[in-house]
């Protein structure tokens, strides 16, 4: 994995390397702020992940493995900076402030959506492989004509880098310059097709075929992704233009909780890679460095339950939605065959939570 | 009333223009729409007037024209998009009905898919393939879209302007057919809403509905008709989808009859579901069925033959003479 063009900030053992472009500028403090982001993350997702096996979730995308990539690029955002993700942003979504049971509203199967996307700055989960990152550089676009000093983050893995919508979004973000950051997960599989039958090349070098940058991160380097990230924003900002981010990862579970990735791939791969993990590399940062006490860590773990339990409560909570709300909202104004649906569905005594 | 005289493309353009100047969040996008003014011309000296922010020459990539289309209305446009040709929004098709249809609902009324989709359709300008198709029931098809399309200068100019301002997202089609005919345009105001269904023509022996281009040719037939002592009553649709039924349904329960007119393949089209729910409204007042002249089952045919493929006075008339029959 390890290669000259992948930037790193923090070796997998927690020590700090030199890069002649990127340099940490965290202090202690935001470390462990973001330390604490991730594990509450995995958290949500590992439960998440066991209310889907007891049948309250009706799917669940795991996010294990990618928090480093997210917490640093989520971190690196400034407030009124706008996301677009796919569907396994939870780390994203976390650092927008979207509270955690709305981002289960969709994988409950109560809600296509689930959040308020203009209060949150963050846009809604997009399933379809790469339609949400041609929406992103129409955003950066209305960003252009508004002279605001804003920036679109958008995300998608190495699977959906194969989309006709993710190159068009790159042609389109290179004509127009428009102030958008391109964040590939490049997690090594799309459901079980590796990312070596998307790209035949490196997938950040596609960039400079499209006229921007491309850089390749370390994705569970925490600092790396930060720093990467802030840059390219501070550069999309200044007028400077897209770039292209791939954020080198592994996803540790499941594509999704119906898929089974022993099928296509060996466990010692994985081996390797849970010896990268990015929580553990942070820890070993703070305790060498800052000299974070044990006790520290035990109130993360503790407040991560709290978390988790209150997820659990919240999702528990969330009952079947009236039938009749299937009508709401799909036109902004009077439809005839909306108020038909309504009146018939109504009839039938169909309407009401239960 | 103050009318002017001008072609459905300089109503169009004219619509444009005016619904630009009326909100500086209108930005129309489209491949070769500035410099050139668009190859029908519609968008003539727009970019001009109103700068390149506004009046945007794309890549060549349609699906990134709709997408980046859906970006700008969740930041607050009213982004107007021009396909070229009919045959040429496939590539779009995704963006359609994935986000530009879905949007609103799943955002809980949170977006306003406040765009315009405008799509130059149905043939009769010699064109080679993939310029002359009829995609609309694909549109109408899908709930979250509205489709509607004009037939004459008049609505032409009022009814791009109402899409405009409509926070729903809509199908714009226009009849290229009929681009460079001329009529009388009311500067002063709209005459119907955008999906009106308006009666073009009173009569009381046969309802005949359509839309576009086919608007004329069921002119012609019920001219031709009344030299055979026959009434027909033409309801020009406007509103593709939703349908204005009470105006179709109004006009049956009088006739009796009805025949709908498309250049779209008659199967499971926008004339197949106007018969369905007509005759289930109108059952008790029909003196025959529904009969639907249309396109055939065919990939739309070279432009040599496309006359024999498009709906024509003979086959509106030859449709007129079968309902007929039903009365002996």
């Amino acid at each position: 994995m390890i290669d000259e063009e992948l930037v790193q900030l923090l070796t997998p053992e927690g020590e700090r390397v030199d890069h002649p472009d990127y340099n940490s500028t965290l202090s202690g403090e935001q470390i462990l702020s973001m330390y604490r982001d991730m594990v509450i993350v995995r958290r949500l997702c590992n439960e998440s992940t066991s209310l889907q096996r007891q049948g309250q979730l009706a799917l669940w995308a795991p996010v294990e493995g990618q928090e480093g990539a997210q917490i640093g690029a989520g971190r690196a955002l400034a407030p009124m900076d706008f996301t677009f993700p796919s569907y396994r942003e939870h780390g994203i979504a976390w650092c927008r402030g979207v509270p955690p049971a709305e981002l289960l509203k969709l994988f409950r199967a109560v809600s296509n959506g689930g959040w308020d996307p203009l209060k949150y700055r963050h846009h809604l989960p997009t399933i379809v492989l790469g339609n949400q990152v041609l929406n992103a550089v129409g955003y950066a676009m209305g960003i252009q004509r508004d002279g605001a000093d804003e920036a679109v983050l958008t995300f998608f893995g190495d699977g959906a880098s194969s989309q006709g919508d993710v190159l068009e979004s790159f042609v389109w973000a290179s004509s127009f310059n428009a102030p958008v950051v391109f964040f590939c997960q490049n997690n090594q599989f799309g459901i079980s097709t590796p990312s070596s039958t998307q790209s035949k090349v490196p997938l950040f070098r596609r960039a400079r075929g499209f006229g921007f940058p491309g850089v390749r991160v370390d994705g569970n380097d925490m600092l790396a992704c930060y720093e990467v990230t802030r840059a390219a924003l501070d550069n999309a900002r200044a007028g400077g233009g897209p770039t292209m981010i791939e954020a080198y990862t592994y996803r540790m579970g499941a594509h999704t909780t119906s898929d089974d990735p022993t099928r296509y791939r060996v466990d010692a791969e994985v081996e390797v890679w849970k010896h990268r993990d990015p929580i553990e590399r942070i820890k070993a940062l703070l305790v060498r460095e800052y000299r974070t006490k044990p006790a520290v860590f035990d109130a993360v773990a503790a407040e991560a339950d709290e978390f988790a339990l209150r997820l659990r409560a919240d999702v528990l909570a969330m009952g079947r939605p009236d039938p009749l709300s299937m009508f709401d909202d799909v036109y902004a104004d009077e439809h005839p065959l909306i108020e038909e649906g309504r009146r018939e569905m109504a009839a039938l005594g169909l309407g009401g939570s239960h | 009333m103050a009318t002017t005289s001008m072609t459905m493309a300089k109503a169009l353009n004219e619509g444009l223009r005016r619904a630009m100047e009326d909100n500086p969040k209108v930005v129309l996008m489209g491949e070769d729409i500035g410099k050139l003014g668009g190859v029908f011309r519609i968008t003539d000296g727009l970019q001009k007037d109103f700068g390149q922010d506004r009046v945007v020459d794309t890549p060549l990539a349609e699906s990134a024209i709709v997408g980046t289309a859906v970006g700008l209305a969740i930041r607050g446009y009213r982004p107007v998009c021009e396909m070229q040709f009919d045959g040429f929004v496939f590539p779009a098709f995704d963006q359609i009905v994935s986000q530009v249809a879905k949007l609103r609902k799943r955002s809980d009324g949170v977006y306003d898919m406040a765009m315009v989709i405008r799509l130059p359709f149905q043939g009769g300008i010699g064109a080679i393939e993939h310029h002359s198709e009829s995609p609309e029931a694909y549109f109408a098809h899908t709930p979250g879209l509205r489709v509607v399309s004009c037939s004459t200068p008049n609505d032409a100019y009022w009814m791009i302007q109402q899409a405009i301002e409509s926070n729903d997202p809509i199908i714009f089609c226009e009849p290229k057919s009929r681009y460079w005919e001329k009529g009388e345009v009311d500067l002063e105001g709209p005459s119907h809403g955008l999906c009106d269904a308006v009666v073009r023509r009173e009569g009381s022996d046969v309802t005949v509905v359509g839309y576009g281009s086919s608007v004329k040719t069921m002119l012609r037939a019920a001219e031709a008709a009344q030299g055979e002592g026959l009434s027909l009553e033409v309801i020009d649709l406007r509103g593709v989808s939703p349908v204005d039924y009470p105006t179709i349904v109004a006009s049956v329960e009088k006739t009796g009859r009805l025949i709908t007119v498309q250049e779209a393949p008659r199967s499971a089209s926008v004339s197949s579901e106007i018969v369905a729910e007509v005759t289930q409204r109108c059952f008790y007042s029909m003196r025959a069925p529904g009969l639907r002249v249309a396109g055939y089952h065919v990939p739309y045919p070279p432009a040599r033959i496309e006359e024999d493929y498009r709906p024509s006075v003979d086959r509106i008339l030859d449709a007129v003479d079968q309902v007929m029959e039903y009365e002996q």
